[in-house]
């Protein structure tokens, strides 16, 4: 199978996490948007990775793959503390950082 | 051990009495600093007879002996070391130092009893010693200056001692504002001595002075002028004098080392240990005697009509300066620097003897309250007038002898200096004036209520003391006037060094009795030995003219003071009234303080305030600081807009951004 499909399918992820991201204003919601791009990301690498016929792609999947483990702990410490201190859990709502 | 070694220990031991009573104040008990500290001083002391000892050993072309520890800096060919000079010069003010500084260690360790401050009193008292004795021993420009600019900081720390007085932190302000001007004289004369000579080193100096600089050459002149700046200042001669009498603010033991028998001579032994330049540079040694004499009048003239006791001994020790200053400058070393000697044992004696009485009025100081002292204490009374009677100048007192030599050498140079000595001899008569005057009035005439009060063995005690110059409540918790006074009669620790101090001040002048022995003549004729001016002693028989001369006007000057407040009592008021402009002017000190107010204090004042609010408000408020800030403030305001703090807004813009950028490389890739 030509390389493109996979490549196809790994920009439709990639895209729908995007949208997600933006779209979306439920903390939670967005964090799942993100690890769809980041797996889209590793689904290209892993693509690209047995095109060439190495393994390098398939080594930075692992390395994204945990990069995203640690993203997604401080990001679900993070809604637990904003749930503990009573605040939205929105983030339109948590703008206190604007200029 | 050798000179040398003695010389070290003698700063050594003050050094390390100073870190041990700083940094042990709150371990020790009651009056265990003050032992601790008179016995740093007494070391130094017993160093510097060993010095002496061992100095005598050699023979008297070597006796001009050089230790250096370290180099701090050699890197631009500035010779300046970690270095002593022990000749016989340091070695005798060493000994008047530390030995004075001993005995009014003594009194102290009683006289302080009650103060709050007592072990920060006596190690800023170690730390003074300290200072004083690096002065006299340095053995170059770098070190002089050290030592210098330390008993200026001691001077202001004991001077603002009582640190909730006002008039006291403002008096040591002053104190340290002028002798910093006297500093800053002191580093430009050396600098430009040190332009020619290349070297900072005291000997090496004076070795290459004659060779470098002709006779009155400009820059040894402007040189030697900015050295007595430095001089004038620490020795209060006019017109940079106005800080000593309000030093008198400070503890009276204080008054009594720092501002009448040590510091303020700091002047007279610069003028002596740099006396080969100021034998090139004659026009500065002539404005020195003139300074010098100047000075012994106006002070002797505004010792007359001061009312405080304390101030008249401060006017007092300005004029006797004035005349050590006088001496050393036309070449009378040996002779002003004796008088140095015997008016450190006579003006610390009254001091102490001041300060007792003071004690017994309860920190009052004005003589217009004291009054017949004379039989309540009877110790202080002799005290007092062993010393006024060794200040005036009355045989056989040491004040007699030193005083005399300095005149009959003016007398006997010649060229004009007759005249410096007939000004001499007014001084003299207005000494013995204003001296007895002090006498008369505390311990003659009906006894004052403290002194009956005290007869009766009941010492005064204030409630709620007062300053008696401001009229303010004192804060009891830095001190005196403490919870409890002292006086001579009932502490044998003010007794004992009083009592040691007037037998001084009586036989102290045996060491120099013109055509007897002569012994500090000789003793310092080592330093002198290049001088041209050293052997133009007097004869003998001038001398003893002179002696005669001085005694009668002694006699006149007592008799006077005699005459006007014990025989007819009305006399000075009726002075008073007659001259009452002169009268004004004298106890306004001659306007010295107004004159500087007017000349210095307000054109700087209104500099500070000229500055403050224009330079500062207009220009580096607005301009500079302003025109920054507000660039930044108009910068920032447009970028403010992109942070809306809405977090699917920046996810957005990263997208968008990145999507971009990709979009670039890929259209320019193709």
């Amino acid at each position: 199978m030509a390389i493109g499909w996979y490549l196809t399918v790994s920009a439709l992820i990639f895209c729908i996490g995007a949208v997600g991201v933006v779209t979306r204003p439920n903390p939670l919601v967005i964090l799942l948007c993100l690890e769809l791009m980041l797996n889209a990301g590793n689904l290209a690498l892993v693509a690209f990775s047995r095109m060439w016929g190495g393994e390098d792609g398939q080594v930075f999947a692992l390395i994204v793959l945990v990069v995203a483990a640690c993203e997604v702990t401080v990001g679900l410490g993070m809604i637990v503390a904003i749930y503990r201190r009573q605040l939205p859990i929105n983030v339109d709502e948590l703008d206190e950082l604007h200029g | 051990m050798s000179a040398t070694t003695f010389g070290w220990l003698i700063l050594l031991f003050p050094l390390v009495g100073t870190i041990v009573i700083a940094l042990g104040f709150r371990l020790l008990p009651g009056v265990a600093a003050g032992w601790l500290a008179t016995l740093a001083i007494a070391l130094a002391f017993g160093a510097a007879i060993g010095a002496l000892i061992s100095l005598l050993g050699h023979s008297e072309t070597h006796r001009e002996l050089t230790s250096s520890l370290w180099n701090y800096d050699v890197s631009v060919g500035v010779d300046a070391k970690l270095s002593i000079l022990v000749d016989p010069l340091s070695i005798f003010m060493a000994l008047i130092v530390s030995g004075v500084s001993t005995l009014i260690h003594i009194y102290s360790i009683a006289y302080m009893q009650s103060d709050r401050g007592y072990n920060r009193y006596f190690a800023y008292l170690n730390y003074f010693v300290f200072s004083m004795l690096l002065l006299v021993m340095a053995g170059n420009f770098v070190l002089l200056i050290v030592g210098w600019a330390f008993v200026g900081a001691a001077s202001y720390l004991l001077i603002s001692f009582w640190y909730r007085r006002t008039t006291a932190t403002s008096a040591g302000i002053k104190a340290f504002v002028i002798n910093v001007f006297g500093d800053v004289g002191l580093v430009l004369g050396t600098f430009f001595i040190y332009r020619h000579t290349g070297t900072v080193d005291f000997l090496k100096t004076f070795a290459a002075a004659p060779h470098v600089f002709h006779h009155n050459s400009t820059d040894l002149v402007a040189g030697c002028l900015l050295l007595l700046v430095g001089a004038f200042a620490k020795s209060a001669q006019v017109p940079l004098h106005t800080w000593l009498p309000d030093a008198m603010e400070g503890p009276t033991p204080v008054s009594a080392l720092i501002h009448a028998a040590t510091m303020v001579t700091a002047g007279v032994y610069l003028i002596a240990r740099m006396h080969p330049l100021f034998e090139i540079a004659t026009t500065a040694a002539d404005v020195g005697a003139i300074v010098g004499c100047l000075t012994l009048i106006v002070a002797a003239t505004i010792a007359i009509v001061q009312t405080d006791i304390k101030r008249v001994i401060a006017y007092s020790t300005m004029s006797q300066i004035g005349y050590m200053i006088m001496g050393v400058s036309i070449g009378a070393y040996s002779a002003g620097l004796f008088h140095l000697m015997t008016h450190a044992f006579f003006k610390a004696l009254l001091f102490m003897a001041a300060g007792s009485l003071i004690s017994a009025m309860g920190g009052e100081q004005s003589l217009d309250r004291m009054r017949g002292f004379r039989r309540a204490m009877p110790f202080t009374f002799a005290c007092f007038v062993i010393g006024g009677l060794a200040l005036s100048g009355l045989p056989p007192f040491s004040g007699w002898l030193s005083k005399d030599d300095i005149i009959g050498y003016l007398n006997n140079r010649g060229g004009g200096f007759e005249i410096l000595g007939i000004f001499g001899y007014l001084g003299a008569l207005l000494t013995g004036i204003y001296t007895f005057r002090m006498i008369f009035r505390a311990f003659f005439g009906e006894p004052c209520e403290e002194a009956r009060e005290l007869e009766q063995g009941h010492l005064v005690h204030h409630d709620i003391p007062t300053n008696p110059q401001t009229g303010e409540a004192e804060d009891t918790d830095v001190g005196f006037p403490g919870p409890a006074h002292h006086i001579a009669e009932r502490d044998w620790a003010m007794k004992f060094p009083m009592a040691i101090l007037a037998l001084l001040a009586i036989i102290g002048g045996v060491l120099q009795i013109p055509g007897v022995d002569d012994s500090i003549t000789r003793f310092l004729a080592p330093t002198f030995a290049g001088s041209r001016l050293y052997h133009l002693e007097p004869s003998t028989g001038t001398d003893w003219i002179g002696l005669i001369v001085g005694a009668l006007i002694a006699v006149i000057g007592i008799s006077t003071a005699y005459r006007i407040w014990i025989v007819k009592p009305g006399t000075s008021a009726a002075l008073q009234a007659r001259l009452g402009a002169l009268h004004t002017f004298l106890y306004n000190k001659w306007y010295f303080d107004e004159l500087i107010d007017l000349a210095v204090v307000r054109p700087a004042q209104w500099l500070g305030r000229f500055t403050g609010s224009v330079l500062e408000r207009g220009v580096v408020g607005g301009a500079i600081t302003g025109g920054t800030v507000g660039v930044v403030r108009a910068a920032s305001a447009t970028v403010r807009r992109a942070q809306t703090g809405f977090l699917r807004y920046y996810a957005a813009v990263v997208i968008v951004g990145l999507s971009a950028m990709a979009l670039y490389f890929l259209i320019s890739a193709s």
